[in-house]
C-alpha cells in the first residue's frame, strides 16, 4: 500500500438525485451524520450523471489517494469511474452501498478512518 | 448539446479559517437542498476551499471579509441561497440538472467478451467501438430511459444500469443462476422470432392486415397495446419505448446498420 493511502481517506457521497433506488431515509441519515461530523467531504447530486458527462472532477477524486464512496453497488461504481478514464485505486477505495446497508452501518463505515477495499478484482461470479 | 459536452457548476461550502461554520442543522438543510437539485457540493474545512477554486466553482460561506465572486451567507434562508446558486449557474451557462435522467448502460469490462451482441441489438446508436475495436458506450443520452433491453442480450451479464431495480443489472454481484437466467432470456428472444425487433415488425404487419379487414380502430388499438405488453414483458422494455419506435421500415434499416457495425468490428478483431 502506497503512502498516499496512509492519509485520511477522502469522502464522497452520492445523492442519487434522479432515481428512487436508494432508500430516502438511508440517504438522509448518512448525509446528516456527515454534516454533524467535522470532516471535509464531497457530495454529488448524481454520480451516474457525472459519469455520463465525463466530469473531470471524477478523475481528481480517483487520483487523490484513498477514498470512501457512499453510493450503490461497488461493481457499478467501479465501472462508472472507469468509463470516464478515471479508474479508482484498487487498494485504496471502499464503496459503501446505501442500497443494501443500513444507515448506521453505512455512516459508520463512511466516517471510519480505516479503508476496507472492496472493489471487485476481475471477473467474479457468486455461486 | 450532448450531455458529455456540458459542464456543471460546483458549490463549495467554505467553513475554513476565514469563515464561521454553519450549525449542523443548517449545513444539512443547505447541502440536502442543493443535492436534490442535482448540484455537487463540497464542504471544505482547513483551507481545502482554496484547492477547489476555479471558473466552475461557486464559494459559499459566512466569511469574515467580503470576497469577490463568493456568496456571503448572512441570514440563513435555504431558498434564497439556492436561488443565488441557480443564478450563478445560469450566468456560467452550466448544466441545468434534472432535464435528463442519467439512464445509460455501464460496461463491466471484467466480464465483457467483446461479442458485439449489444452493438448489434441497439437501434439507437448508444454503442460504438474504440480504435482497438473494443465495445464502448458512445452516446449515453441516446439511451431510452428505463429500458434495460441490451443488458438482457448480454450473455455475460456485463451490462449494468445502476438505477435498475434488481440485480445483476443494477451492479449487484453476478451469480451462476443469473447467468443461466440471462441465457434463457436470449433463447426466449430467439424463439419469439430472432429478436424483439423482427417480432415487432411481424406484429406490425399483422396489425396492418387487421386494420384493412376490420376498420375498427378501437379494436386495432387494443390489439396493438396487447402486443406491446407481451413484448415489454419478454424484454422488460417499457411500453413507452416500444410505442416510440420508428416505422417498421426504419426499424429494419437501423437494425441492419447496427448489425453491419457489429460484424465490421468483429471482423477487425485480432484472432
Amino acid at each position: 500500500m502506497g503512502d498516499c493511502f496512509m492519509a485520511t481517506p477522502r469522502i464522497l457521497y452520492c445523492h442519487c438525485a434522479h432515481a428512487q433506488v436508494v432508500p430516502r431515509e438511508v440517504k438522509a441519515a448518512v448525509l446528516q451524520k456527515l454534516c454533524d461530523s467535522n470532516a471535509s467531504f464531497e457530495a454529488v447530486g448524481d454520480l451516474c450523471e457525472m459519469s455520463a458527462r465525463r466530469d473531470p472532477a471524477l478523475k481528481q477524486l480517483a487520483d487523490s489517494g484513498a477514498i470512501k464512496i457512499a453510493a450503490c453497488y461497488p461493481r457499478a461504481v467501479k465501472w462508472l469511474f472507469a468509463a470516464t478514464g478515471a479508474p479508482l485505486p484498487k487498494e485504496g477505495c471502499e464503496v459503501i452501498n446505501m442500497r443494501v446497508q443500513s444507515a448506521d452501518e453505512a455512516s459508520g463505515r463512511l466516517l471510519a478512518t480505516d479503508v476496507a477495499p472492496n472493489l471487485p478484482q476481475g471477473k467474479e461470479t457468486a455461486n | 448539446m450532448a450531455i458529455k459536452d456540458q459542464t456543471a457548476l460546483k458549490v463549495v461550502l467554505d467553513e475554513g479559517a476565514d469563515a464561521r461554520p454553519l450549525e449542523s442543522s443548517e449545513r444539512f438543510a443547505l447541502v440536502n437542498a442543493l443535492l436534490d437539485k442535482g448540484y455537487a457540493v463540497a464542504r471544505a474545512v482547513n483551507g481545502d476551499a482554496a484547492k477547489a477554486a476555479g471558473p466552475d466553482v461557486l464559494l459559499l460561506g459566512r466569511f469574515s471579509e467580503i470576497r469577490a465572486g463568493a456568496h456571503q451567507i448572512d441570514a440563513f434562508d435555504v431558498d434564497r441561497i439556492c436561488d443565488a446558486v441557480e443564478q450563478a449557474r445560469s450566468s456560467a451557462q452550466g448544466l441545468k440538472h434534472g432535464e435528463w435522467k442519467p439512464w445509460f448502460p455501464v460496461i463491466d469490462y471484467d466480464r465483457c467478451t467483446n461479442c458485439m451482441q449489444c452493438l448489434s441489438f441497439c437501434l439507437f446508436g448508444v454503442y460504438g467501438v474504440d480504435e482497438q475495436q473494443r465495445i464502448q458506450v458512445q452516446n449515453n443520452d441516446n439511451c431510452k430511459t428505463n429500458c434495460p433491453a441490451c443488458s438482457r442480450v448480454c450473455p455475460e451479464a456485463a451490462i449494468m444500469f445502476p438505477k435498475y431495480k434488481a440485480g445483476p443489472i443494477n451492479g449487484d454481484v453476478v451469480s451462476d443462476a443469473d447467468l443461466q437466467r440471462e441465457k434463457m432470456k436470449v433463447d426466449i428472444s430467439a424463439l419469439l422470432g430472432g429478436d424483439v425487433y423482427s417480432m415487432l415488425r411481424e406484429r406490425s404487419e399483422r396489425a396492418k392486415s387487421r386494420f384493412s379487414k376490420e376498420r375498427d380502430s378501437d379494436k386495432a388499438l387494443k390489439e396493438r397495446q396487447k402486443c406491446l405488453v407481451k413484448l415489454a414483458q419478454a424484454g422488460d422494455i417499457p411500453p413507452e419505448v416500444l410505442m416510440s419506435l420508428p416505422a417498421p421500415d426504419e426499424i429494419q434499416r437501423r437494425a441492419e446498420e447496427a448489425k453491419a457495425k457489429a460484424q465490421a468490428a468483429l471482423a477487425s478483431q485480432p484472432v
